[in-house]
């Protein structure tokens, strides 16, 4: 045993692997992975919700899968054993959700068969999963999973609540009594279109707020 | 064919590059479209390449879809295999066939085109991982297009109007280096800002019909 494998599961180095993929090196944001499938399940949030879910679960699994055989995947084939790894990993995340959730599956489309093409998952597995130990590839996928997750949630919150006037399906702008006062839905915000803009919007805000993140060119 | 089936599959070829863009409707492949925008030349050949694969993946998979995952595709084999069901496997076939046409495309490009192998070179693996290949052979799936006709219209169709929507941003952004974009907002932020404006003068076609 040497000194590493003494570390405790929850040590301040660990901890980070989870905060800063939400935050500093946002798969999305920051890192420009994954924008594929990102935006086209934010026009409602309990899609975008289910989306994120699935795509913790799928990265976090297959860095672990990976992390565990890394030393017995020979390194010219391990584009196509991650991408077994990833496919299997989706396949049973989409039976699941066909089985349970058919309704959130059928809005979802082939949003879910694309998660296989996910850079960030793709990213991880590359960049952290085939150099680290399973635990800590674990917590990677959880972060970037995560940091993923917030920014769909966050564009699909602005895009659900200006668009259809509802939260989760809930009414509310029609509750506060928006409608009577002469207040209407943004359609615009249900097209395509202002999930890019929304996006670009929020990579704005980020990057004022952390001055080192701006691009000089 | 008939004069009928020949609109419906110019219909699709059109519908496909304008309306059901790949980029500005379902934001397939991005990561690549927002990577390799920074000069037209890479652009044209990026796009080349994702058309050009794409022509060939959707067709190929098309067929294995049909003969083989459907329910009922294997019927042809035998009455006792009528009934089997193997769609659940689609994901994992359609890309293992994407990275095996791309590897034999990018084989057979380097022996009969050296020339087009070394613009196309670095940018053929890459799109094995594309969401757009994926995506097209699944769309191809879930929207039940009849015959290979169809399908390859649907298949030429997304592909240029990917190479489209890349050369165009490329484009935008080479003359965008002389402008004084505000600091936070410069590089990825201001891209997808214009992406999101492109994509609503493309919406200006929506209801284009033959």
């Amino acid at each position: 045993m040497n000194k590493i494998d003494k570390e405790p599961i929850f040590s301040a180095k660990n901890l980070k692997l989870v905060t800063s993929p939400i935050g500093k090196s946002n798969p999305i944001t920051v890192q420009v992975l994954g924008i594929c499938s990102a935006l086209a399940v934010t026009v409602k949030l309990k899609p975008a919700l289910v989306m994120a879910l699935s795509v913790t679960i799928v990265v976090a699994v297959s860095n672990v899968v990976i992390s565990a055989l890394r030393s017995y995947i020979p390194d010219r084939i391990r584009i196509i054993v991650q991408l077994v790894v990833i496919a299997t990993m989706v396949i049973i995340v989409d039976q699941l959700l066909k089985a349970y959730a058919f309704d959130v599956s059928k809005q979802l489309s082939v949003f879910v068969g694309l998660i296989i093409t996910n850079c960030i998952i793709m990213g991880r597995l590359e960049a952290f999963a085939l150099s680290n130990k399973p635990w800590q590839s674990f917590l990677d996928g959880l972060g970037n999973g995560a940091g993923y997750g917030v920014i769909l949630i966050v564009v699909a919150f602005f895009r659900e609540l200006l668009g259809s006037g509802t939260i989760l399906g809930y009414p509310v702008i029609q509750k506060l009594g928006l409608y009577s006062a002469g207040y209407e839905n943004n359609g615009m915000m249900i097209l395509p279109p202002m999930a890019l803009i929304l996006l670009g919007l929020i990579i704005w805000f980020q990057r004022s707020r952390d001055k080192s993140l701006i691009e000089h060119k | 064919m008939t004069v009928q089936a020949m609109e419906n599959v110019l219909n699709i070829f059109i519908k496909s590059i304008f309306i059901d863009n790949m980029i500005f409707a379902y934001f397939l492949g991005m990561c690549s479209y927002l990577a390799v925008s920074k000069t037209v030349k890479t652009a044209v050949g990026l796009g080349i390449a994702v058309t050009f694969v794409l022509l060939i993946t959707v067709p190929v998979n098309y067929l294995i879809d049909t003969y083989l995952l459907k329910k009922g595709a294997l019927a042809w084999l035998g009455k006792g295999l009528a009934d089997i069901d193997l769609s659940f496997l689609s994901f994992m076939i359609f890309i293992a066939v994407i990275a095996t046409m791309v590897q034999i495309v990018e084989m057979i490009i380097e022996k009969f085109s050296p020339a087009l192998y070394n613009s196309l070179g670095i940018f053929l693996p890459l799109i094995a991982v594309n969401c757009a290949i994926l995506g097209a052979s699944l769309f191809m799936q879930e929207r039940e297009y009849e015959g290979i006709a169809e399908v390859t219209a649907f298949a030429l169709g997304s592909g240029l109007g990917w190479f489209l929507a890349i050369v165009s941003l490329a484009a935008i952004r080479e003359k965008l280096r002389y402008s004084n974009v505000p600091g936070p907002l410069k590089g990825l932020g201001i891209t997808f800002i214009l992406t999101g404006l492109m994509a609503i003068a493309f919406m200006g076609l929506m209801g284009i019909k033959l």
